[in-house]
């Protein structure tokens, strides 16, 4: 492109080498203002916010940083006062089933606005399954509990079809577990549309013309060419779900503490910054850990490209 | 382009299959019902009498009250209202700073485009509830007083990854081809960017300044950490802990409509642009 430039304009040298610099230096002109907020504001704030696990004192007399890496033993260890471990395997339990709920409902969903009906409906469609964004997440939960609540229209619907004794949904792990589902559905079913919008129609056709029945047409050609889909929906859903502090707070019960809750009551209640920075780090690392060994093992593009 | 190539190979197809399964048109609209749910459930007990100023199962009548006494419940109006001016200062900052970002990461090649890249990556997937307490951290170690400011700060932050991940979308499908003709007409490349680039990329700006402003709207969890005296529109929805006042669910069905007719004059939009 350059080369085109040059030879076109034809100017002497020297503003060339000033046109060569200023070319050189517009995407980080473009980029400068961007990048800093969010290195500065985001980055930053992150690398040092899980520095302070590190760090010991208290509120009033202010921490220092002394490297104490004993503390994720005192807190995740055997010994351990309350049991964070407990915590973070039962949000990545709860997690790892919201994420695998709204795979099952996610995909037919998607696979339905992507093939089954005309383009004129597909954005409709998909417009309605994220309707409820217009909806604060907060009231939408608050109306799960309300409409899920003990003398709530839905009990009260099932105790006059029959269902007797003393049955509830509030507060058990199924509450929370369906609250993180529903919430999160949007984020499965989009990028899957995506992908599957982006299959080539001329691959169906090979495929049946290779004598593939339904069923491998879909096993050999549409699932693995949406894995893509499938993994951007679980990065999205899954860390999403397991950090979740609202729905277990909102929908859930004394039973169904989790990890996102224990941080926020560590930091904001207890004030034990050093003890919440070490939960996040711990929860971090384990997210990591796990997409990392799913992209191992599922094989997925680069995962760059994914977002 | 590849639509219209594309559509009269899948139609039959499709239609081979819709014969065969009728499950999956089941599974959508049970599912989209069961969305619906606890939306149309909000916009119904708006409008219920609530004898104790929070809604109740038992149906008193129906009533506008709430609507015309919006500013009766001390602290939600001035939630409401800080809520929608961060969303949309926000959401502008994220816009204008994150379109020239989106544009350098995907036209250029520039020394430390993968790290950016990387941070925007990890900003979109990275836990709220980790942002969030890492930034107040941050907030408190360099003695910045937590308010409308940080919650300011911290929004952008989150937002210019999502302008980013938006608009590169839509830059990679677009080419250069228009601003090289431009060029060749003899535009600078500072009026091709404002006379081309801006234009066709303008559904794009305005559907991810649509996006962050939802985002901004309807975060509880990082703003909870940075808030501190200041009250947004979920953080006071959150705070409400025993039954919600019927004024929550008016602008909670306020928001929704605002919403609705916002996604159908973006929509509307998009058509025209389109043909």
């Amino acid at each position: 492109m350059s080369a085109i430039d040059t030879s076109t304009i034809s100017l002497p040298s020297s503003p060339v080498k000033g046109r060569r610099f200023a070319r050189l230096s517009v995407p980080y002109f473009l980029a400068i203002v961007g990048s800093a907020w969010m290195i500065v504001l985001f980055l930053i704030p992150l690398i040092s916010g899980l520095l302070v696990s590190l760090m010991t004192g208290n509120v009033e007399q202010g921490y220092t940083l002394t490297w104490n890496f004993g503390i994720y033993a005192q807190l995740f260890g055997p010994g351990a006062d309350v049991p964070y471990a407990l915590f973070l395997g039962r949000a990545l339990l709860f997690g790892v089933t919201a994420t695998l709920i709204t795979i099952v409902i996610g995909y037919p969903m998607a696979y339905f606005i992507a093939f089954r009906v005309t383009p004129r409906w597909k954005t409709p469609l998909l417009a309605l399954v994220m309707v409820s964004f217009l909806v604060s997440f907060i009231i939408r939960t608050d109306m799960w509990a309300f409409l899920l609540g003990g003398n709530g229209p839905l009990l009260s619907l099932l105790h006059r079809l029959g269902v007797s004794g003393d049955f509830h949904i509030l507060g058990t792990p199924a509450a929370v577990i369906g609250g993180l589902a529903y919430n999160n559905l949007p984020f499965m079913v989009l990028p899957i549309y995506v992908a599957l919008e982006r299959i080539d129609a001329r691959l169906f056709e090979a495929a049946s013309d290779l004598y593939g029945n339904p069923r491998t047409v879909f096993m050999k050609t549409t699932l693995p060419l949406s894995r893509s889909g499938i993994f951007s929906g679980i990065l999205l859903v899954f860390i999403d779900c397991v950090g979740d502090p609202v729905n277990a707070q909102l929908l859930g019960g004394k039973s169904t503490y989790l990890i996102g809750q224990a941080i926020q009551d560590t930091y904001l209640t207890q004030q034990e910054y050093n003890v919440a920075a070490a939960l996040s780090t711990v929860l971090m690392i384990a997210l990591g850990i796990i997409l990392f060994a799913y992209a191992r093992i599922f094989g997925t593009e680069n995962i760059e490209d994914l977002v | 382009m590849t639509q219209t190539a594309t559509t009269p190979v899948k139609a039959p197809f499709a239609e081979l299959r819709a014969k065969r399964r009728p499950g999956l048109p089941i599974i959508y609209w049970v599912v989209i019902a069961i969305t619906l749910l606890p939306i149309l459930s909000m916009i119904v007990y708006s409008f219920n009498v609530a004898p104790n100023h929070r809604i109740t199962y038992v149906w008193h009548g129906f009533t506008f009250a709430y609507y015309l006494h919006l500013t009766d419940l001390s602290g939600l109006w001035q939630a409401f209202v800080l809520s929608i001016v961060i969303a949309l200062a926000s959401s502008a900052i994220s816009v204008v700073i994150g379109t020239p970002l989106a544009l350098a990461l995907e036209r250029y090649r520039f020394l430390g485009r993968r790290l950016i890249s990387g941070i925007v990556f990890v900003d979109i997937a990275a836990p709220s509830i980790v942002v969030g307490a890492a930034s107040l951290s941050f907030f408190l170690t360099v003695n910045l007083h937590t308010g409308f400011l940080t919650i300011l700060l911290v929004h952008v932050a989150f937002n210019v990854a999502y302008v980013v991940v938006t608009l590169r979308a839509r830059l990679s499908g677009m080419g250069t081809v228009l601003e090289e003709a431009a060029g060749d007409l003899g535009a600078t490349p500072l009026t091709a960017f404002f006379r081309v680039t801006v234009p066709l990329l303008m559904p794009g700006i305005l559907a991810s300044f649509l996006l962050a402003l939802a985002m901004s709207i309807d975060d509880y969890v990082i703003t909870a950490f940075v808030a501190g005296p200041a009250t947004t529109f979920p953080l006071f929805v959150y705070g409400v802990k025993t039954g919600l006042p019927p004024q929550v669910l008016c602008f909670g069905t306020i928001i929704f409509v605002v919403g609705l007719v916002l996604a159908f004059a973006n929509g509307a939009l998009n058509r025209r642009s389109s043909i």
